[in-house]
């Protein structure tokens, strides 16, 4: 079977740097491909490394004596992670572009959404000031903020946060990439903005065809918007499928666990399971499963063997040495 | 809030710290030992010239009487006339007043100029040689006080090398030390100030943003951060020439300059007070309007100030 060539391929990414003199492992070698016209979605605690993940995808990782990243992050069969800084920034923005949590906090205060919108379409697209108006007018338009045109002139604070988001979300699309990273995009936006803002982005993907990474610590969220997901854990990828097949069958116990800690209206009433035990501490790094020491299933063979990321049905792979095993809570 | 509600409250503000500054100083001028009528008297008066002189200058009136009389005049801003020249106190300031902010404004000039640049240049590239060269001078112009640079100044660039003239505000050029003087110190904060802004900015998530945008780097920090840095450095410039203001009248003393320095000192060694209190009042006003206009255009550069 020809399988399509990946838009972005991520191979052994693997992210340290030291902190007070410890070494921290921030991805310990993840595997990922996204695909055009695909939503795929990360799923994970906070502190997995999904917005590392991002981070290098975007070269924005500082590139500090202290960082040691390792791997490769191909993009158009052009390694990403050994581009120099000034061939990269024309990728940033221009065909890789992002989204951020907080749109309060990550668009610039003294500027008006307009210039912020017009300002990237110059550079990138080398727009006149004119035909940059014209196209952040546009692109208001898109994202649902184009019945009124003193969004345009508007400075951010004179916005709600539904609309920021909105608004973010047009000057990462103003340059119709290839590739969006939306991290967390809606975590901080009450529920009925959250199904507008997930809608508005499944829109986006389908009329400019791009390939979108969704990061969230959702799984609630990832199951409306994704095709695809991936479940990180401590840094590295426990298991990828695609959506219905990660819904239906979950292999991995972290990611069993997850689903059961959904709220879901079938099961009212009943208690919601919660993980025990903490996340791995992320200066360690033991030689068996990373998710051993609060697995229900471990046995002594999760202590010592690193369970490899294999496929077990078609394209769903899990890293676990009992898939398949069921267990009482 | 609109503009003009904005102006109205800070209006309101500035009357009242004038209505406050002038009941400190009339208090105050008169708790201090020293009776205007007994020195210009001199010390061979009769109690009667004295009580003469006394009646004359309006002193011998009960203190109540007195203190309506002055706020009633402040309030028209008439300050009286000087007890010793007997000219208006109003004219004598105005006169002094064009010299005292011509070296204030030069100074604040010199003091941007320095600190600006190079504290943004110091939150740029910190512990590069810009950082250096901008700790040194805010720790040297914290430390050394004005006065002392200006007598410094002075010895150096009037006296050895005479390239200054060592007295008097005839040209442009018997300015440039005394206003060095007197910005090399207010650069000094101004420097500190614009450094701790200009990295908390470059510290901001939206940088972030804006790499992520692929703006080249150069726009991200003089465009971006830099614009968002400025902000509060207006405030604090505005204050700082308030300061300016009241640091040029020891200034002037050093570099015999005719300002209000002068002015105001042989009013105190005189014990003159309507010229002490118009001086004071007048400085307050002056400082309280600076930042009024430090604020007003504060709030023009950042609009989210008006609904704050």
């Amino acid at each position: 079977m020809n399988e399509p060539e990946p838009l972005l391929k991520i191979e052994n990414l693997a992210v340290r740097f030291s902190h007070r003199g410890k070494i921290v492992h921030a991805l310990r070698g993840i595997d990922i491909s996204f695909y055009k016209d695909e939503i795929h979605g990360l799923v994970g605690e906070s502190g997995s490394g999904k917005t590392v993940t991002a981070t290098s995808i975007m070269g924005l990782l500082p590139r500090s004596s202290a960082e040691k990243i390792s791997g490769n992050i191909f993009y158009k069969g052009k390694n990403l992670l050994l581009m120099p800084e000034e061939e990269l920034r024309t990728y940033r923005g221009r065909t890789i572009s992002m989204v951020f949590q907080e749109p309060a906090k990550y668009l610039n205060p003294s500027f008006k959404i307009g210039g912020q919108i017009e300002e990237m379409v110059k550079l990138h697209m080398g727009l006149s000031k004119a035909a940059a108006r014209a196209r952040a007018r546009e692109l208001l338009k898109l994202v649902g903020l184009g019945r009124d045109e003193r969004v345009l002139d508007s400075y951010p604070y004179e916005l709600s946060s539904g609309m920021k988001q909105r608004a973010m979300i047009a000057i990462a699309i103003s340059c119709n990439p290839d590739f969006l990273i939306a991290d967390e995009p809606t975590t901080a936006l009450d529920v009925t903005l959250q199904k507008q803002i997930l809608e508005l982005i499944r829109t986006l993907k389908n009329i400019e065809d791009m390939g979108v990474l969704f990061i969230s610590h959702d799984l609630a969220i990832i199951k409306e918007i994704a095709d695809r997901v991936s479940v990180i854990y401590a840094g590295k990828i426990v298991e990828s499928a695609s959506k219905e097949s990660l819904f239906d069958n979950p292999m991995h116990p972290y990611t069993r666990l997850l689903m059961l800690s959904i709220p879901d209206a079938r099961h009212r009433g009943q208690k919601l399971a919660a993980i025990r035990g903490q996340v791995l501490d992320s200066t360690s790094m033991p030689k068996g499963c990373l998710f051993a020491p609060r697995c229900p299933l471990a046995e002594q063979q999760c202590f010592s063997l690193m369970p490899e990321l294999e496929e077990h049905d078609r394209g769903h792979l899990a890293a676990c040495h009992f898939v398949g095993k069921s267990w009482n809570l | 809030m609109d503009l003009a509600r904005f102006i109205a409250k800070r209006l309101v503000r500035l009357i009242l710290t004038v209505f406050l500054i002038s009941t400190i100083v009339f208090f105050v001028i008169r708790i201090i030992p020293g009776d205007p009528a007994l020195l210009i008297a001199g010390i061979d008066a009769t109690p009667s010239d004295i009580a003469t002189i006394r009646a004359k200058l309006g002193t011998d009136r009960p203190l109540s009487v007195q203190y309506f009389d002055f706020l009633w005049k402040v309030v028209h801003l008439n300050f009286g006339n000087s007890m010793i020249s007997e000219e208006p106190v109003t004219s004598l300031i105005l006169q002094r007043f064009p010299l005292t902010l011509a070296l204030a404004v030069f100074g604040m000039i010199i003091g941007t100029v320095i600190a600006i640049p190079i504290g943004i240049l110091s939150a740029v590239k910190p512990w590069s040689a810009w950082d250096y060269v901008g700790l040194v001078i805010s720790q040297l112009g914290m430390a050394i006080p004005s006065f002392w640079l200006g007598i410094f100044l002075l010895l150096v660039f009037a006296v050895k090398i005479p390239i200054f003239p060592l007295f008097g505000a005839e040209t442009l050029a018997s300015l440039v030390l005394p206003a060095f003087s007197l910005g090399f110190a207010r650069a000094a904060i101004l420097l500190r100030h614009t450094r701790a802004s200009m990295s908390e900015e470059l510290s901001k998530e939206y940088i972030i943003a804006a790499k992520a945008k692929g703006l080249p780097e150069r726009m991200i920090k003089y465009k971006h951060a830099l614009k968002n840095a400025l902000l509060p450095i207006i405030t604090v410039a505005g204050i700082e020439f308030g300061y300016m203001l009241g640091g040029a009248i020891i200034i002037e003393q050093v570099f015999s300059l005719p300002g209000l320095g002068r002015l105001f000192l042989y009013a105190i060694y005189q014990r003159d007070f309507p010229l002490i209190q118009g001086g004071v009042v007048f400085i307050a006003i002056v400082f309280s309007l600076v930042n009024f206009a430090a604020d007003v255009l504060y709030s023009v550069v950042n609009p989210r100030i008006r609904l704050e």
